[in-house]
């Protein structure tokens, strides 16, 4: 019971983290349709300078935490998994690209989106969970 | 007293700041700080998409493979989730830009001849509502599309935030190609498929 009680509470600050993380998503208009469709339009810089300079932040953090070897705060050694490349960041990277048009939001908006009021929005959230559902049931059947 | 007024003034100019929408230089660099908080945090990978994934192995796993591996392991990723959905409640509730969203007046154009004029919420709410949802126009934008997003993300192993931010960040070439497929797949949409879907 203790080390349940315990994993709540390692697990709260990734629910703070997110909590922060969702109030930039929404400040910053990344949960708009209306941007995400700016951006396919090349209408406006907004979504490439924020997804750019996320980038360039995220490369020099990981470039010094490999550098000087930094381990996370339980005293872990940091790991990084590369990503093997298959098909499926083709075929699944162009399916993908058309539900964010479409919708006008990646994974993360659609939680942000319900948050914000858009309740409907739930709807595509569960449509997004059966399509993972469906990818595993069919897995096997797809070209990687 | 005398010093009192001024910082009424700085924090209402701080609070007209904060309630405007922020620049993507401000929003970039702190989404990036993502990727080195998590890591710090607890040696974990940025990536969305891979709750979709979790909460299938919790709730629906119908002995599919795929789905069979311990996710109380990965809680904290929906605990993440989570945390993205209070995150969008309290800057809607507290911290809401009072005027439109601004947009290039070409969409705006553009958006105009299929009925779209509403920007007081984020969502298109004259696309998406309740009752547009048993309309084709809106099964397809959101039904529709939101199963793409769960396919697409899983069968590319990642979304924006795992290949674009977090496979970029970390060099890697395959979340490279993905993240072009990702713009690919989504100019294609937006500019020939949306508006004959737009146009139903």
């Amino acid at each position: 019971m203790e080390n349940r009680e315990s994993k709540v509470w390692g697990n709260l600050k990734y629910l703070v983290l997110g909590t922060l993380f969702g109030i930039v998503f929404v400040k910053a208009e990344i949960v708009s349709w209306f941007r995400i469709q700016e951006m396919f339009r090349l209408q406006s810089f907004h979504m490439y300078g924020v997804i750019g300079s996320a980038v360039v932040v995220g490369m020099l953090s990981v470039l010094i935490i490999k550098k000087f070897k930094i381990r996370s705060l339980s005293g872990e050694p940091i790991t990084l998994k590369p990503k093997q490349f298959n098909k499926g960041q083709i075929y699944g990277g162009l399916l993908f690209g058309f539900g964010w048009a479409l919708t006008g939001a990646c994974p993360g908006p659609l939680f942000a989106q319900i948050g914000t009021g858009a309740t409907v929005v739930a709807v595509t959230l569960v449509s997004a969970i059966a399509g993972t559902w469906f990818y595993g049931l069919i897995k096997e059947k797809l070209p990687h | 007293m005398r010093g009192f007024l001024p910082l009424l003034k700085i924090t209402s100019n701080m609070f007209e700041f904060i309630s405007r929408p922020w620049p993507w230089y401000v929003a970039g660099p702190l989404i990036g700080l993502t990727v080195p908080a998590l890591l710090l945090l607890g040696n974990k990978s940025f990536g969305i998409s891979s709750s979709l994934r979790h909460i299938c192995a919790a709730c629906i796993p119908a002995n599919i493979s795929f789905f069979k591996y311990d996710w109380k392991k990965e809680v904290w990723n929906l605990f993440f989730v989570a945390g993205i959905l209070v995150g969008g409640f309290i800057a809607a509730q507290f911290l809401a830009n009072p005027n439109p969203v601004q947009v290039n007046p070409k969409l705006a154009n553009e958006l105009a001849t299929y009925g779209v004029d509403d920007y007081s919420q984020l969502v298109p709410v004259q696309l998406m509502n309740w009752t547009s949802l048993f309309t084709l126009k809106g099964f397809l934008l959101m039904v529709f599309g939101g199963f793409l997003v769960g396919f697409g993300t899983r069968y590319a192993g990642g979304c924006t935030s795992g290949h674009a931010i977090m496979g970029l960040s970390n060099l890697q070439w395959p979340s490279l190609v993905a993240t072009i497929c990702f713009m690919a797949g989504g100019f294609i949409m937006a500019n020939l498929l949306l508006p004959i879907i737009l146009s139903l």
